[in-house]
This record gives structure tokens, C-alpha cells and sequence, in this order.
């Protein structure tokens, strides 16, 4: 079910650029709107669709098991915390759903890891953490870390 | 400087009616573009039967002067403020290119048909000129998508861009043209060869979407008062129904406005 561009409705701002996962979408050179460069290889993340501000993305569900008639169609709204789906099937039924997305305002919640003390001995010896220790590296010489790695993290939205 | 009709000193070089022809030609080129890239894309076509098609899906009909109530709030906020832009950059950028351009075109026409007009004139053309300069190099070089989203190169040039590089020529150029005092030299040439590919690039520019924005911005509109609204959702966490919802019940202490999301940062992580 690739994603396609409502052109008259699409601003050309950038977010479904930015998000996709696949990196499909992009800027079209003659009317700079988004556009899908490559359908097929559109997993259906509906990524793009959400982060639309103008709500310009739809999904084209395939003929055969998605006969036309029917819409599927999301607003996820941020300021109020909550997605919505519409969905219309081809005989008319229509249902219609929405869920927080959130409990707390964005980016006032960020759980501060660094003071979290390190599991105790009973913690580690325990099934829940099994392995992990061992993996992260907690007792040869500190975790891995980008740093590490030589590589730097870009400044980013934290939610 | 600022107060010196350009045109008038050009009509010693010049004809003025061969200017003002110019001028015609340009508004005829225009309307033949417009015409023919509607009927080319049959963008028109598309509009009207998209116009007529929600009326069957819509839960309620609109009347005339609801209609009308919706055309001044497009008129107002979609075509007079921008108010399409999420962006606040992109929309300070476009109000400057747009009443520049507006301001640009029309003391340009002013200043053609009537050598005499006062002082004003030449000053809302300099005015005019100097905002879309602004907008449109602020636009040129660093808001738009394909550089600030795809790390495109800002120098990199594409079919897009002939609508707003066009008008840049013709605004730069015609700026400097005036400022060099006038005449008919090299400069005044360029100019007009910009402005000749601004007004006849229609049909392959973006020029036309000063005239099918506004319609699909009113189609939006009357979607949502119809509440066809697309097939999109249209349920909200403002409607008390909802809050009492079992599902909802996380969000029952929860302010109604959570701020932003990943909408706080601009999309430039290419």
C-alpha cells in the first residue's frame, strides 16, 4: 500500500523527507512538493502520513486485496496527544478509533538514565537481566559508546 | 535615487508606447500560460469534479452564504497572511516575496501608463523590489526543502526554481538597472530578459500557483465545513465523549495542549 502526495495540499516542508525511513520520499525538481521516488519499496510505516503537518499523504492500498472504495486515514495530533484513524470500508461501515500517543507533555519527561544507579548483584544475577552485562561490556572497560566508535550523535528531538 | 520614475527617463531612449506594449505583452503572456497550463494538466477539470464529488460523501450541505463565509476566510488567511505555512520561516519569506512582488508589478505598471505619477510610486517599486530580494534569497539560500531537507546544494538548480530565480533576476537586476541611473545598456537588457523568462515561463514555472493555491485552500476549506473533511478523523480529544472513553483514561489529567512534538526541531537531519 505505497504512499502518494496530495500535491494541492502538500506545503513541501520537509518532515516526510525527513522521517522516512526508507528515504522514498522526496522533493519533486519541478513543483518542489513530496513525492514517492520508488512505490515498491514503500513498507506501509505510514511514518510519512503521520508527520505530515498538512495531512497531504494518503495510502493507495493495492487493487487486489484493497479494492477502490475504501480509505484508510490517520491525524495524529501532537498539541493534543492523541492519533485518530478513520477507516471506511467499501459497503459504507465506518469506524473510527483514537488513542494517546503521549500521557505527558512533550519533551518534559526525559528520564535521566545517567543518575540511574547500575543493577545490583541480585539484579544481574536474576533471569530479567541475563546476558546483558556481558554484552554491554559492564566489567571490560566501560560501555560502548559512539564516542568510542568515533562517531558523534547529531542534536536531535528528544521526546 | 528612490524617487526617480526609471521608466520615465528610459522614454527618451524608448517609446513609451513600445514600454507600455511591453507591458501588455507580458500580461497577455501571462494569461495565455495560466490558460494553457490548466488546460494541459486539466487542473480545472480535476478541481471542479473533486469540488462536486464530496458533496455526495458530505455528512451536510453548505449553503450560499456559508460558502461565501469560507471564501473570505481563505481569502484572508490562506491568500492574504500565508496562513498555509507550518513553517514560520517559510511563511515570513513568502509574505515578503508575495506583497513584494505585488508591490514590484504594480508600481511597475503605474510608472509605465503614467510618467507623472508621484514620488510614492517609485518608492513602493524600490520597496517592493528590495522584499522580494529578502524573501526570495532568504528562500533561495537556506529555507528551501531541497537543501534544508535533503542536503541538496544550494547552488544546485533544478526546474523548480525557474518561477523564483526568474523573479530574483528581474527584481535584482531591475534594482540595479535604476541604481546605475537608467538607460538602455546592458543591464536594462538583462532585465528584460529575466522579466521575458519570469512572465512567458509559465507554463513550465511555478508562477501558476498564485492562482490554483488559493483554490485548493477553499476546497480544503469547504471539505471541512461539508464534514466529508476527506475521509480524515474527525475525532478529537476536545469532545467530552471522548475524554470519558476507557482508552482515554491516561490522558485524563493531561493537559489539552501537550506542545510539540517532532515538530519542535525543523526536518534537516538529512
Amino acid at each position: 500500500m505505497p504512499t502518494f502526495v496530495y500535491m494541492t495540499r502538500c506545503d513541501g516542508c520537509g518532515h516526510c523527507v525527513d522521517i522516512c525511513p526508507s528515504d522514498i520520499m522526496h522533493i519533486d525538481p519541478t513543483y518542489r512538493r513530496a513525492y514517492n521516488i520508488e512505490p515498491n519499496m514503500c513498507w506501509e510505516c505510514y511514518s510519512c502520513v503521520k508527520a505530515c503537518p498538512q495531512q497531504a499523504i494518503d495510502v493507495r492500498g493495492y487493487a487486489d486485496f484493497a479494492p477502490l472504495g475504501h480509505s484508510v486515514r490517520v491525524h495524529r495530533d501532537e498539541q493534543k496527544g492523541t492519533i485518530a484513524w478513520k477507516i471506511k470500508f467499501r459497503n459504507g461501515t465506518e469506524k473510527n478509533f483514537l488513542s494517546p500517543i503521549t500521557t505527558k507533555p512533550w519533551g518534559q519527561a526525559i528520564p535521566k538514565l545517567a543518575e540511574v544507579p547500575a543493577p545490583t548483584k541480585e539484579m544481574r544475577d536474576g533471569e530479567l537481566l541475563y546476558n546483558e552485562p556481558k554484552w554491554i561490556r559492564m566489567d571490560e572497560g566501560g560501555l560502548r559508546t559512539l564516542k568510542d566508535a568515533g562517531l558523534t550523535m547529531k542534536q536531535g528531538v528528544y521526546y | 535615487m528612490f524617487t526617480i520614475n526609471p521608466f520615465a527617463t528610459l522614454s527618451a531612449v524608448i517609446p513609451p508606447a513600445v514600454i507600455q506594449g511591453y507591458v501588455l505583452f507580458m500580461v497577455a503572456l501571462v494569461a495565455a500560460g495560466t490558460l494553457f497550463d490548466i488546460i494541459h494538466k486539466a487542473s480545472a477539470k480535476y478541481f471542479f469534479e473533486n469540488m462536486r464529488r464530496p458533496k455526495g460523501r458530505g455528512a451536510k450541505p453548505v449553503g450560499g452564504g456559508e460558502k461565501a463565509a469560507i471564501a473570505v476566510q481563505t481569502l484572508v488567511v490562506d491568500v492574504l497572511a500565508s496562513g498555509e505555512f507550518c513553517n514560520t520561516r517559510r511563511r515570513i519569506a513568502h509574505l515578503l516575496g508575495m506583497y513584494g512582488f505585488v508591490l514590484y508589478v504594480a508600481a511597475t505598471v503605474v510608472m509605465v501608463f503614467n510618467p507623472a505619477a508621484g514620488a510614492i510610486w517609485a518608492q513602493l517599486w524600490w520597496l517592493g523590489g528590495l522584499m522580494v530580494c529578502v524573501g526570495g534569497y532568504w528562500f533561495w539560500f537556506f529555507i528551501r526543502v531541497d537543501v534544508a531537507a535533503e542536503g541538496q546544494s544550494p547552488l544546485r538548480v533544478m526546474r523548480a526554481d525557474l518561477f523564483v530565480l526568474s523573479m530574483l533576476a528581474s527584481a535584482t537586476l531591475g534594482l540595479a538597472w535604476a541604481a546605475t541611473g537608467g538607460g538602455a545598456g546592458v543591464l536594462f537588457g538583462l532585465y528584460i530578459l529575466a522579466t521575458t523568462v519570469l512572465f512567458a515561463g509559465v507554463p513550465w514555472s511555478k508562477f501558476a500557483h498564485m492562482f490554483f493555491k488559493p483554490a485548493a485552500a477553499f476546497e480544503k476549506r469547504l471539505s471541512e465545513a461539508d464534514g466529508s473533511h476527506e475521509n480524515l478523523p474527525t475525532l478529537s480529544r476536545d469532545d467530552p465523549a471522548q475524554q470519558d472513553r476507557h482508552s482515554m483514561e491516561l490522558l485524563k489529567n493531561a493537559p489539552m495542549d501537550m506542545g510539540l512534538g517532532i515538530k519542535r526541531e525543523a526536518p534537516r537531519h538529512y
